[in-house]
C-alpha cells in the first residue's frame, strides 16, 4: 500500500529516539491513531504534530502517559477557552470605545 | 549586555550536581513549556531562559567555562572576539526577519546575547524536535478592517520564498490559520513544519465591528432632523442615500440590513450596520437666525 502520508513508526523510533511501545501505548490510550499494515505500524503525517509534542513532554519533561492524557484534555479546554476570551474581548473593546466616545461627547 | 546568573535561573546553587540540575530543569519547563503555555509570550520568554540556563548548566565543558570566565567575565578578551563570530552568525541568518511577529521555534532563537558572546552560535544543541518534521513558525498578520471586509489575495514572504494565500473576507481580530507545509523544512525526508498565521485587526476610525454587526456615528443637521429628508453615508462597501424621517432625535439608531460585515468564509452573507445620528446644533448664528429661533421658541411655549 504505497501512501506517502504515512511514515513507518521504526523510523519516527529511530528519528525522535523513542521507543515503539510509546508509540502503541499511546494508540492503546486512543491519544494518536496508527495505522496497520501488514503487522507494521504506520503514522498519518498529520498526526505528527501531535506525536511529536507527545514525545517532548515524556522524554523532556517527563510525563508519563496518564498524564499526557490529562494535559491533552486540559490543552484542549485552554484552546477553546482561549477562543472563547478573544471573541469576548473583540466585542467587549467596542462596548469600551463606544461608552467612552459617549463621555468624551459630553 | 547583562550578566545572566544562570544558577539563579534554575534556582539552584553553584555546587549542584548534574542530577539536581536536570531535575530543576524539568520541573520548571513542566511549568513554562510553551506547548503547556499556549499563546503565552511572557511563558515563551521564560522557558528559553530556563533552556538557556541548562544547555550551559547540563554540558560539563560549558559549565566549567561558565563558571570560569562568568565572575569577571567583562574584562575577558574572549568575549570581545567571541562577540564578533556572533555577528557574523547573526548575519548569515537569513529568512524569518521578513515577515512581522516571527518565531522560528525557541531553540532558534531566544538565546540572549550573553550566550552567544560566550560560546557561539555552534554552542547550540539541536533540539529534539527538529530531526525529522519541521519546525512550526507563528506569525501575525496585520490587517486594516478594509482588508479583512473584502477576500484577497496577499503574498509572503517566508524563508526567502514568496507564498500567495488567499484571505477570505470576515476573518475575525485574533483568529488563526494554519497553512499547512510552510513552515521549517523537514530533515531526513520528513514533511515540512506547519505556518501559522494570527491576523490582527487595527481600529477603523469610522466603523466598529462587532461579530458581522458593523456600527457607525453620522452627523446629521438640525434642519433635516427636525424636517426630514435625505443624506449620503458611508458604508464599508460606498456611499448609501438615507431617507431621514422628520423629527428624527437625537442618538435614534437605524439599521441598514446586510449592509455590515461579510460573514466568514459564507459568500453573500453580511451582518448588518447600525447607524447613529448624532444631531449637530448650529454655532455662530447670525442675529437674524438667533431672531427667528426665538419665534420658534415662543410659539411652542
Amino acid at each position: 500500500m504505497a501512501n506517502e502520508n504515512l511514515i513507518s513508526a521504526d523510523e519516527f523510533c529511530v528519528r525522535y529516539n523513542t521507543e515503539l511501545s510509546f508509540i502503541t501505548t499511546l494508540h492503546e490510550y486512543g491519544l494518536i491513531e496508527v495505522t496497520t499494515v501488514e503487522e507494521n505500524y504506520f503514522i498519518d503525517t498529520n498526526q505528527l504534530q501531535k506525536l511529536e509534542q507527545y514525545t517532548r513532554w515524556h522524554y523532556d519533561l517527563d510525563i508519563n502517559l496518564e498524564g499526557i492524557e490529562v494535559i491533552d484534555h486540559l490543552l484542549s479546554r485552554v484552546k477553546n477557552l482561549q477562543n472563547e476570551i478573544n471573541s469576548l474581548q473583540n466585542r467587549l473593546r467596542t462596548y469600551e470605545e463606544t461608552s467612552r466616545k459617549i463621555l468624551n461627547s459630553e | 549586555m547583562d550578566f545572566i546568573d544562570y544558577y539563579q535561573v534554575l534556582g539552584v546553587n553553584k555546587n549542584a550536581t548534574e542530577e539536581e540540575i536536570k531535575k530543576a530543569y524539568r520541573k520548571l519547563a513542566r511549568k513554562y513549556h510553551p506547548d503547556l503555555n499556549p499563546n503565552d509570550k511572557e511563558a515563551n520568554k521564560k522557558f528559553q531562559q530556563i533552556n538557556e540556563a541548562n544547555e550551559v548548566l547540563s554540558d560539563p565543558e560549558k559549565r566549567k567555562k561558565y563558571d570560569q570566565y562568568g565572575k569577571d567575565w567583562k574584562h575577558a578578551e574572549e568575549f570581545e572576539k567571541a562577540k564578533q563570530s556572533r555577528q557574523q552568525w547573526a548575519g548569515a541568518n537569513t529568512g524569518a526577519e521578513s515577515f512581522s511577529g516571527f518565531s522560528g521555534g525557541f531553540d532558534e532563537e531566544g538565546f540572549s546575547d550573553f550566550f552567544q558572546s560566550m560560546f557561539g552560535s555552534g554552542g547550540r544543541r539541536r533540539a529534539s524536535q527538529a530531526k525529522f518534521r519541521g519546525e512550526d513558525y507563528n506569525a501575525e498578520l496585520h490587517l486594516s478592517l478594509k482588508d479583512a471586509y473584502k477576500t484577497h489575495q496577499q503574498i509572503l514572504k517566508v524563508n526567502d520564498k514568496n507564498i500567495r494565500i488567499k484571505i477570505p473576507a470576515g476573518v475575525e481580530n485574533g483568529q488563526i490559520i494554519k497553512l499547512k507545509g510552510h513552515g521549517g523544512p523537514g530533515i531526513n525526508g520528513g514533511p515540512n513544519g506547519d505556518l501559522y498565521i494570527t491576523f490582527v485587526i487595527a481600529d477603523d476610525p469610522n466603523f466598529k465591528r462587532l461579530g458581522n454587526d458593523l456600527y457607525t456615528t453620522v452627523d446629521l443637521d438640525l434642519y433635516t432632523a427636525v424636517l426630514g429628508g435625505e443624506i449620503m453615508i458611508d458604508t464599508m462597501d460606498g456611499k448609501v442615500k438615507l431617507k431621514v424621517k422628520p423629527e428624527t432625535q437625537n442618538s435614534t439608531v437605524t439599521r441598514l440590513k446586510e449592509k455590515g460585515f461579510p460573514v466568514y468564509k459564507k459568500e453573500g452573507s453580511f451582518g448588518d450596520l447600525y447607524i447613529t445620528y448624532s444631531i449637530k446644533i448650529p454655532t455662530h448664528l447670525t442675529e437674524k437666525q438667533k431672531e427667528l429661533f426665538r419665534e420658534l421658541q415662543k410659539t411652542s411655549s
